[in-house]
């Protein structure tokens, strides 16, 4: 078990409400068997029809290539429950995502992948992308203990249900050794349901 | 026990434990897996070299990549037909049933569980699907999964869960003709917007709900994720158990008798109490129609595009971009513009009731599809192929221009041959309207009812379904 307390490194924003998790990675990129590979294909629509516009997707932008910290707006992952979603961007290079709100199965993917995801104000949202835009080679600290994004000498206050803040701190954010521990109370809890066994 | 939600009961029942995260461990009673969400889960089961204890309570199809003309194997496509081998092995690896193509029982996975009584009332249904909302229209507590979660269900058959707030969402009264399930849903969404169920479940109240059929409850509940919920529901009634009676797997005799029981007893108190409740009347809802690139972008078919000004500013940036990808001009009405596909079907409205009425929408208008536009007809399940052909509805939707295909996702995403081109505009009866969704990375997507789809079809442009219906 690892736990996930602080992440740093450089950061790199998404500027945007209601990125649903088709643009993130368009459908055609889900015919797959594994999840390798998916990184390259991040944003893969929207960097292609800003290039044709002759702008520049942040994901194609240079001066962030390296960076670890994501920073998004509101109801970043709507959609689709696709977790090829949070693994091509943790496979791009992405560690900690920040942002407004999450759509709950989008942050539940990155809860079970280990790849926190704090809540921060609108303002703060648009805060931390222009001091990252501003200055990309700034190292931001996303620390999940504390509950706090930093930049430099800036601090935003951050949120994160206590829940899965623990999670993140004891390392059961894999979930899976934890519930298969229970397998003995699962069977009870199975076998008082009446459609278990059929209604006999 | 009283002044509990259906969703506060089942959440209850549900819970083996609660976890040292403070979230709770949540027995998972149907589990669906189909081909697309699913290889890395057991990939993943294989290198921990984890068992399933309970292969009985999932069960698998194939629906995402399926094409729904040409489904002679291999498939043309390499990497559809590597996704179909690998589901194959891992169902036969791990004993868990799968309804192939050829079966009977292949179709769209929350089309098939309901017409085989898999779903029922009172359960937790769990898939690597947002769409699994659907389910709720049975009274069950339904959520999409994403595939670590697939494992974890397939490992332990629980979930490790926070719980959900509830939202009681009310319409009363009678809908108008030519208003279907579906705008009901499109309308809700454009009141609560697309992140305004964020931390809720939606419970689905009121007499508007109760005169619908299970079908269209489904269509419903289908879009409850598009607004943010996490899960939609509708307390089981009579019309449920009518339903269900005497499908494959709903039980029979006397424990039919229990079930009945037990079902009842799971609906939500009569003085349960809600963290919030949204009313509406049903005479308020038209024939609605999305304009832009969210789900709850939409406006009645008489309405224009509306105006930056009348969304809360954290949205204009992205109303903006609608209308840019969309090529829509605020104030301009939506009525009259042209499509160039129609396509009717998906997990939201591809049921045997969807398409009777496609069929008498079609039989009402009288005419035929443009040379202009592809129009096509996906049916959710080989059983609804079935019935629509006994029925003799493919005859009417081929005499009048419709293309007929073979159960699946289809143009729903585009994950297999169906797909927009360019800038192509497709009125679709699917459930989401995203950049890129159908296929094209410029396409773009008209949501609305399955009727309206038809008549824009034989109209060549957004025509209220209404002109058509006496
Ligand atoms: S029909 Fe569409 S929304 Fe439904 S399961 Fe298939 S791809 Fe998903």
């Amino acid at each position: 078990m690892n736990d996930i307390r602080t992440i740093s490194g450089r950061a790199i924003p998404v500027r945007g409400n209601d990125i649903d998790t088709d643009r993130i990675i368009p459908a055609r990129f889900l015919r797959c068997v594994t999840f390798d590979g998916l990184g390259e294909h991040a944003f893969a629509d929207d960097r292609k029809q800003l290039t044709a516009q002759g702008k520049t997707h942040s994901f194609d932008d240079k001066r962030f290539v390296g960076a670890s910290v994501l920073v998004v707006n509101s109801n970043f992952g709507c959609g689709s429950s696709r977790e090829h979603a949070p693994q091509a961007i943790a496979k791009w290079g992405i560690k900690a995502i920040v942002g407004v709100s999450f759509s709950e199965i989008f942050f539940g993917n990155c809860v079970a992948m280990g790849m926190p995801a704090l809540r921060v104000s609108v303002a703060d949202s648009e805060a931390i992308q222009s001091a990252i835009e501003k200055d990309p080679s700034i190292q931001v600290t996303v620390d999940v203990d504390q509950l706090k994004v930093r930049a430099g000498s800036l601090v935003w206050n951050a949120q994160m249900g206590e829940g899965h803040r623990k999670q993140f701190l004891t390392g059961q954010w894999d979930a899976t050794g934890e519930l298969i521990a229970g397998l003995q109370q699962v069977k009870a809890t199975a076998s008082k349901l009446p459609y278990v066994s059929s209604f006999k | 026990m009283s002044s509990r939600t259906l969703f506060d009961k089942v959440w209850d029942l549900h819970t083996v434990r609660t976890l040292p995260s403070g979230q709770r461990q949540i027995f998972i009673g149907l589990h669906m897996i189909h081909e697309v969400t699913s290889p890395q889960a057991f990939a993943d089961l294989r290198l921990k070299k984890l068992s399933v204890p309970f292969p009985e309570r999932s069960v698998a199809t194939v629906d995402h990549i399926v094409p729904t003309e040409n489904q002679a194997r291999p498939y043309a496509d390499d990497l559809a037909e590597e996704m179909m081998s690998a589901i194959e092995k891992n169902c036969r690896d791990y004993g868990i049933r799968l309804f192939q193509p050829g079966s009977g029982k292949q179709g769209v996975v929350h089309i098939i569980a309901p017409e085989q009584g898999l779903t029922q009332p009172g359960m937790t249904v769990a898939c690597g699907d947002s769409h699994t909302a659907t389910h709720g229209a049975f009274g069950a507590i339904a959520f999409g999964i994403g595939t670590s979660q697939v494992r974890d269900v397939l490992a332990t058959q629980t979930l490790s869960m926070s719980g959900l707030k509830v939202r009681k969402i009310q319409v009363d009264g009678k809908l108008k003709s030519g208003v279907y399930a579906k705008d009901v849903i499109l309308f809700i969404l454009r009141n609560l917007t697309a992140k305004g169920g964020v931390g809720y479940a939606y419970e689905f109240a009121g007499s508007t709900f109760a005169a619908m059929s299970m079908e269209e409850r489904m269509t419903v509940c289908n879009m409850a994720i598009e607004g943010g919920a996490r899960c939609g529901y509708v307390n089981p009634d009579e019309t449920t158990f009518a339903y269900l009676k005497g499908r494959e797997h709903a039980p029979t005799g006397a424990a039919w008798d229990k079930a009945v029981k037990w079902w009842k007893s799971i609906a939500s108190d009569a003085d349960a109490e809600f963290d919030d409740v949204k009313t509406y009347n049903a005479a308020d809802i038209e024939p609605t129609v999305t304009w832009g690139i969210s789900p709850d972008h939409g406006v009645g078919v008489g309405e224009n595009i509306p105006a930056k000004e009348s969304f809360a500013k954290d949205e204009w940036a992205l109303i903006d971009e609608a209308y840019h990808y969309m090529d829509m001009q605020a104030g301009k009405p939506i009525a009259g513009t042209p499509i160039d596909v129609a396509f009717i079907g998906s997990c939201t409205n591809g049921r045997i009731s969807d398409l009777r009425e496609t069929a008498r929408v079609i039989i009402a208008h009288g005419g035929k599809v443009p040379a202009s536009v592809k129009a096509f007809i996906v049916p959710g399940s080989e059983a609804v192929k079935v019935i629509a052909e006994a029925e003799g509805l493919d005859k009417i939707f081929i005499k009048h221009g419709f293309e007929w295909r073979n159960a699946g996702c289809s143009m729903c995403l585009a994950m297999n041959p169906d797909k927009l081109k360019g800038r192509q505009v497709s009125a679709s009866s699917s459930n989401r309207n995203f950049k890129g969704r159908q296929g094209s990375p410029a396409g773009r997507t008209l949501l609305m009812s399955p009727a309206m789809v038809a008549v824009a079809a034989l109209e060549g442009k957004v025509s209220d379904v209404r002109r058509f219906l006496k």
